[in-house]
């Protein structure tokens, strides 16, 4: 594993825990559109050759991770015309602890676990897990529907890390069949929070719970 | 003889220089507005002027109004008698004298916080209570970083410690105690230094009852504070101390300017956060300084 790679994974993590710190939508939607170009640019680099399937699926994860999905989001934010502020259930200060508690144990976990020796010393396993456990904070922890988009993002992230690990081994398919899915998917959340907008006159999702005629 | 020599000209060093800093923060503030603002030595002009006014005491407060500036002056000092300076290294070194360091700096807070509720007015009471519960977190991450240093050089004296690697975590613990160095001396984003409205100061407020001499005291303490922070700072992180003397101390006076220079841009570029927010920007650091002792701790990748 070369120290790009490294670099830019624990880049990402940092970017994990500030997701989790940052208190405003437009810069959360920021935030993991910088993780998911961070993630895009690996498959590059991790290849010793250079093929032009891994530079073109590299290519089409930033454009859409970076570009696409946080216009949609931001289109979203606008159309729906919420105020920018982002209510926790569980505060900043908590989640915050929370994911370095994570990311920590993500670290010492993987250490222990019964790698391949070629991925036994990098930082993919531990990224992984980290991302994917700062994706179930922050959509355990946000109020607003568009924050729950974020974390889900975030998940994903951790997801692709994952299958960063299987890359001489799976075809790029599955990872393009992934980033469809997620267009596609954050395409309908955006449909769906504007229908919660309309019926219940906020993306506060607290209100979900309750039945209305 | 020349130890003695040697402590009284590190003295004197510390007592003169310290209120250049403000002045040069002050200047990089003026710059960045496009003002020409006050002179660089404006401290030293301010600090004489105070010291020739008389004292006026309040007949409710207790000798602890005039004794608190001066036991944290002196505790301040005592401080910045420990840090080394450079390659020279420290003059009086034992071992755990960071344990001390750090002990004299809770003293220092304590004793301003005391003297600042003496005369019972409700204002100072809100700013002492706002500097030491930003306190219990600033110095959870100064420990922190301290114990990422004494991991990564297997030694607990100062001048042992501060001998850093290049490294991520190097550039962790700037940032961490970059952020430190800001709550400590109620810079802008933990505090505005330039405002005058009680209900957000932090450590302006708790001298509003003084004047005159203790105020000066209070005032060169606070200056010496900001110059013991950039000192540390700068020692941790850049490799100083395997330089040549005249190198070594031309490196820390440069490292030192380039940390005020940062004060002023940040000062200049950021507004004052909200109370609310503080907590999670010293998080922040906590947590930097934290990674950086598992980075010195396990040796890890990245």
């Amino acid at each position: 594993m070369n120290a790009a790679v490294s670099l830019l994974i624990g880049l990402a993590m940092g970017l994990n825990l500030l997701s989790l710190a940052s208190s405003r939508m437009p810069s959360l939607i920021r935030i993991v559109a910088t993780q998911g170009v961070a993630l895009g640019v690996i498959p590059i680099l991790m290849e010793g050759q250079f093929s032009w399937l891994v530079a073109l699926v590299s290519a089409v994860t930033v454009m859409l991770k970076g570009v696409v999905i946080p216009n949609l989001l931001h289109r979203a934010m606008r159309a729906v015309k919420i105020d920018r502020e982002i209510e926790p259930f569980i505060g900043f200060v908590p989640s915050l602890l929370l994911g370095a508690a994570g990311t920590i144990a993500a670290v010492a976990g993987a250490r222990a676990l019964p790698l391949l020796p070629e991925h036994a010393g990098s930082l993919l396993v531990p990224g992984a897990l980290a991302s994917i456990f700062t994706g179930f904070i922050l959509l355990i922890g946000r109020v607003k529907a568009i924050s729950q988009v974020c974390g889900y993002l975030v998940l994903e992230n951790g997801i692709y890390l994952f299958g960063l690990l299987l890359i001489n081994s799976t075809p790029l398919l599955v990872e393009s069949g992934i980033l469809l899915d997620l267009t596609v998917a954050v395409f309908v959340i955006g449909i769906i929070m504007d229908r919660i907008q309309r019926a219940f006159d906020s993306l506060d999702t607290r209100r979900l719970t309750a039945l209305r005629e | 003889m020349t130890a003695a020599l040697e402590i009284v000209l590190r003295l004197a060093l510390w007592l003169l220089l310290a209120p250049l800093l403000p002045g040069i923060i002050n200047r990089v503030k003026a710059w960045v507005a496009g003002r020409r603002g006050p002179p660089v030595l404006q401290l030293y002009y301010d600090l004489a002027r105070l010291w020739g006014k008389s004292v006026v005491l309040s007949n409710l407060v207790s000798p602890g109004f005039v004794a608190g500036p001066a036991v944290a002056w002196v505790a301040l000092l005592a401080g910045a008698l420990l840090l080394p300076l450079g390659s020279a290294g420290g003059v009086i070194s034992f071992k755990g004298d960071v344990l001390l360091l750090v002990y004299l700096l809770a003293v220092a807070r304590f004793c301003t916080a005391w003297a600042a509720m003496e005369t019972g007015s409700s204002f100072e009471g809100m700013g002492a209570a706002r500097e030491v519960s930003f306190a219990v977190l600033s110095e959870v991450a100064l420990i922190t970083a301290v114990l990422s240093l004494s991991a990564l050089s297997g030694s607990v004296t100062l001048s042992g410690m501060l001998a850093p690697s290049v490294g991520a975590g190097a550039a962790l613990l700037a940032a961490g105690l970059f952020a430190v160095l800001l709550a400590e001396n109620c810079r802008v984003p933990f505090d505005d230094p330039n405002t005058h409205l009680e209900l957000t100061m932090i450590h302006e407020v708790m001298a509003l009852d003084h004047g005159g001499p203790p105020l000066a005291v209070i005032l060169h303490g606070a200056s010496m504070k900001l110059l013991l922070f950039a000192v540390l700072l700068c020692e941790s992180v850049l490799p100083i101390g395997q330089l040549s003397p005249v190198a070594g101390a031309a490196a820390l006076a440069c490292a030192v300017l380039a940390v005020a220079a940062c004060v002023g841009l940040v000062e200049s570029l950021t507004a004052r956060f909200a109370f609310r927010r503080v907590p999670l920007l010293l998080t922040t650091a906590f947590l930097l300084c934290l990674f950086a002792l598992l980075l010195a701790w396990k040796g890890g990748p990245g």
